[in-house]
């Protein structure tokens, strides 16, 4: 098997494992945004309550959720891991004069960093949310399903968890810009035909998602 | 001479040069005025023009590799004012000529930086890791035999443009230098994928790419994020499709090669 484990841990092979990964993150988003566009909905959270209390416990989701912690976990630690050696790879001394932004953008040479701010905000949202839900007894609601929807009008109440969701779909917004399309070109899939389009649909994707999920914090702080 | 302006005044510059003993030391930025430079020069004449008056003081010349200084050979490799080449797009060092600075400019010299190329002295880096890459696989192995008659492998022409593209990679390093990574994936790509361009290259194309991308990285070059800073500071226009070609090469190699190591 020996050379499965070098496949993957060469720099192309540690490049795909983080684009498959970014890729099936990229799915993960829309089941997460398609979800809890139902906040919007003007039940007071029954809808939401009932969806989020089927996420919690059908067996099928609850096995999708072992693959999706395996998803964040390669993409975040090959991410950070391959930072850091193209960091090293630069070596001790570097330039006195750089003027690198006129040959790259800058979202695309902030990928870590960017990532990093999401990493920061994925813990908060995770301690918010998924935390108080798995872990502790959440009170219920008239349908007897556990009232998530409280849980998201109590934290989004707080402009400072307001400040930080919007902020981290501001950096994650930028992170798909570069990453959606880079994806496709780490796999190899390009092809002139293709490609722009592969882009637009990158774009597109990128802000219609980070547009959506930053309009629920906003949403509760200010009109709920 | 033909083709020099007869109007054009000599200019006075100021040059930031990176000075180094040889690799166990450590560099710094020294400064040098330089007089009546010619807009005609081209960069490495100008620099000739400083060695000339180092020299005639006494003082040690600014070491920097050069070779045919027509742009073709990759030898010249500076880190002009915090560009791979210089400011200029598509031309090599020895092909950024005077006429583009102003009178009275400053000028920051600086060696490719990168883990896997050490400064060997001043300017001049060792560039032997790429030699080390093409080494392990980028190559065509001729066996001996009758001569090959002309035209016996046809190859269509838009694949045999796109494979001489590739082929045009002079190797100079810039790719490297520029990349925030100093990932080495686009003088890889080239060599690569105008070798699998080409039925000439089919019979080694899978241990090719398995080595070549090998021995990339144990010479410590980092990985690719597409931010393509290469392929824009790329003196002859190498182009980032050649890097998703390697990528697929190597995917493919991987999958179906029959080397278990």
């Amino acid at each position: 098997m020996s050379w499965i484990s070098k496949t993957f841990s060469s720099s192309i092979g540690r490049k795909i494992i983080m684009a498959v990964t970014g890729l099936f993150l990229c799915s993960f988003l829309v089941v997460h945004l398609v979800g809890n566009l139902q906040l919007f909905k003007a039940d007071n959270g029954v809808a939401f309550n009932a969806y989020s209390e089927f996420m919690g416990h059908n067996p099928l989701i609850r096995t999708l959720e072992i693959v999706l912690v395996l998803g964040f976990g390669f993409h975040i630690y090959e991410g950070l891991t391959l930072a850091a050696k193209n960091r090293a790879a630069r070596g001790g001394q570097g330039y006195v004069s750089n003027h690198i932004e006129q040959n790259s953008s800058w979202h695309s040479r902030s990928m870590a960093m960017l990532g990093s701010i999401v990493l920061f905000f994925l813990i908060v949202h995770l301690y918010n949310f998924f935390g108080s839900l798995r872990f502790t007894d959440v009170p219920r609601d008239a349908n007897g399903n556990e009232d998530a929807y409280a849980l998201v009008l109590a934290a989004f109440k707080n402009p400072l968890y307001v400040t930080l969701y919007v902020v981290a779909q501001i950096a994650l917004l930028y992170h798909l810009l570069h990453g959606f399309s880079s994806a496709f070109q780490t796999l190899g899939l390009t092809h002139r035909k293709y490609t722009p389009a592969i882009k637009f649909v990158g774009y597109a994707f990128s802000i219609i998602v980070c547009a959506a999920f930053a309009a629920m914090p906003i949403y509760f702080y200010f009109f709920k | 001479m033909a083709g020099s302006n007869p109007n054009a005044k000599p200019m006075n510059l100021t040059l930031k040069v990176w000075r180094q003993k040889n690799r166990n030391t450590q560099g710094s930025i020294v400064d040098y005025q330089v007089k009546d430079i010619s807009p005609d020069m081209s960069f490495l004449e100008m620099l000739d023009v400083l060695n000339e008056d180092l020299l005639r003081k006494g003082e040690e010349p600014v070491a920097f590799d050069h070779d045919c200084r027509e742009g073709i050979c990759g030898s010249c490799n500076l880190f002009i004012n915090g560009r791979a080449h210089g400011p200029e797009s598509g031309t090599t060092t020895c092909q950024l000529h005077m006429r583009k600075f102003n009178d009275g400019d400053t000028i920051t010299i600086e060696p490719w930086r990168a883990a896997a190329f050490p400064v060997n002295k001043d300017l001049s880096v060792d560039r032997s890791a790429f030699d080390r890459i093409i080494q392990a696989g980028g190559y065509v192995s001729i066996n001996t035999g009758g001569t090959p008659d002309a035209n016996e492998i046809p190859i269509p022409k838009q694949i045999a443009d796109r494979a001489f593209e590739a082929a045009t990679c002079i190797g100079c390093g810039a790719c490297v230098a520029s990349c925030k990574n100093a990932s080495a994936m686009l003088f890889v790509s080239a060599k690569v994928s105008q070798l699998a361009l080409l039925p000439q290259g089919h019979v080694e194309r899978k241990t090719r790419v398995e080595n070549m991308v090998a021995q990339m990285d144990k010479e410590g070059f980092g990985a690719c994020t597409n931010i393509g800073s290469c392929a824009a500071e790329c003196p002859v226009g190498i182009s980032l499709e050649n890097i998703a070609i390697l990528n697929q090469e190597f995917l493919l190699a991987k999958a179906t090669s029959n080397n278990l190591a």
